[in-house]
């Protein structure tokens, strides 16, 4: 079997779509293939963050651990989603546990490096951020319908037309 | 008043011939005639006007249409006095029927068209009847995908039904829900998040949406961003409808009334009237 490279991985991830080819071999640089099993812890709350992951299949929790209640799932995310953005500003920790509910295959990506290479080109860095931004503006927009509780009480009320 | 009018006023005896908890405010009942008088069946995506004696009226969309013989299922949730009562309704009790009334869901404009069935809470209801029609005309559709939102896992509705067409591996099946804990395997978030996974072309899809209204903007706005025409995404919208046949006033809505020129209405359409804000 043919082992796929980095770049050619990334080049099959929705949030790299389009990126000019010589970027991706540099992010690629920082990349590595990583793959869970289910029930695996990938990140826990409070520790550094110095990463974050595409994910290219499988599905993960982002979850809270609340003495008394246990662990609260927040939200799950799945094939092309990015995992992690506690590495783009200080304190630079992540801020919640991940886990994978399934077997999970991802790039891992050193955070250290990619700053540096980002600082190093700042065209490629301001590219970078703002398909960040796109991802948390999604992540942000769904949080909010989430939060809404549209199915609460408040919510349609009997399926009538 | 039109003689046809008035008597689509008087309502029709049914018994309950069943009833059961869909989910702890969710109840199901199988309704029949108790006498002569039968309605027509409602096609997928129309309503009755279910009578609670004493407690009055409330437009209810047929969560079957494929009931044996001349029953009707009905899937309640309770939100006030009447749905309060029709949900109390127990096996024998009478309830008083009216339709079925407005106009449901495009099925045959969708024939050869994959179908992206986007439902949010009791709105999985009135959609249970086109996910049956997809099911006996299979061949007829193309991809079909069902991506349903709801609350917690323990107000998941159909959870048989929703069993069944997963194992087909026809249907593309996306449960999510707003809050889990550990032990739900399946999806935590908004629906809209599920869309991005769906496999469709979206040139080549009719999208039919149900849910409260903000989840609905929401569905547009994600369906509209993948490519698919205003014109194949169509809503059921839910208005205060009284005489479900368009005199009341009611529920009128911009030019139409929602009892008798809806409930379901293609995008294109109403689309002007969704960010306007009612007093």
């Amino acid at each position: 079997m043919k082992i796929k490279s980095i770049d050619a991985l990334l080049n099959e991830h929705p949030f790299f779509e389009g990126m000019r080819p010589e970027w991706l071999e540099l992010i690629s640089g920082c990349g590595r293939n990583v793959a869970y099993r289910p029930g695996e812890t990938i990140a826990s709350e409070g520790k550094p963050c110095n990463e974050f992951f595409a994910v290219r299949r499988g599905q993960v929790a982002i979850e809270i651990y609340s003495p008394g209640a246990g662990a609260c799932t927040i939200q799950t995310l799945g094939d092309g989603a990015i995992l992690g953005w506690s590495w783009i500003l200080p304190p630079y920790v992540w801020m919640f546990d991940i886990r994978a509910i399934e077997t999970t295959h991802a790039v891992h990506f050193d955070t250290t490096c990619l700053r540096d290479k980002c600082d190093e080109s700042p065209e490629m860095g301001y590219e970078f951020m703002r398909r960040f931004a796109a991802v948390m503006s999604d992540r942000l927009r769904a949080t909010r319908l989430q939060l809404l509780d549209v199915y609460g009480n408040s919510g349609r009320a009997h399926g009538s037309g | 008043m039109h003689t046809e009018a008035a008597e689509r006023l008087v309502p029709t005896p049914y018994v309950v011939r069943d009833a059961w908890q869909e989910t702890h405010n969710v109840v199901s009942l199988e309704l029949a005639p108790e006498g002569d008088g039968v309605l027509e069946p409602c096609a997928p995506g129309q309503f009755n006007m279910l009578w609670a004696f004493g407690a009055g009226e409330a437009p209810i969309s047929a969560s079957s249409v494929g009931a044996s013989g001349s029953a009707v299922l009905h899937t309640i949730r309770q939100a006030g006095n009447v749905t309060r009562a029709l949900c109390a309704a127990a096996p024998g009790d009478v309830i008083g029927l009216r339709g079925p009334f407005g106009r449901g869901w495009p099925l045959e404009r969708a024939r050869g068209r994959d179908v992206i069935v986007m439902a949010g809470g009791i709105g999985l209801a009135p959609l249970r009847p086109v996910l049956e029609h997809l099911e006996t005309f299979r061949d007829d559709f193309g991809r079909v995908t069902l991506l349903y939102g709801t609350r917690s896992p323990e107000d998941i509705l159909f959870r048989g039904e929703l069993e069944n067409w997963r194992g087909r591996f026809d249907f593309d099946v996306q449960v999510t829900v707003d809050t889990a804990v550990r032990g739900w395997a399946s999806n935590v978030g908004a629906v809209t998040e599920l869309l991005p996974r769906a496999v469709f072309e979206p040139e080549r899809s009719m999208a039919l949406l149900c849910g409260p209204e903000i989840m609905m903007r929401f569905c547009i706005q994600a369906l509209r961003g993948r490519g698919v025409p205003p014109e194949w995404i169509h809503l059921s919208m839910e208005r205060n409808m009284k005489c479900a046949v368009g005199l009341c006033g009611h529920c009128q809505w911009g030019a139409d009334f929602v009892c008798k020129d809806g409930p379901v209405f293609p995008l294109d359409r109403i689309e002007g009237r969704l960010s306007v804000r009612e007093r």
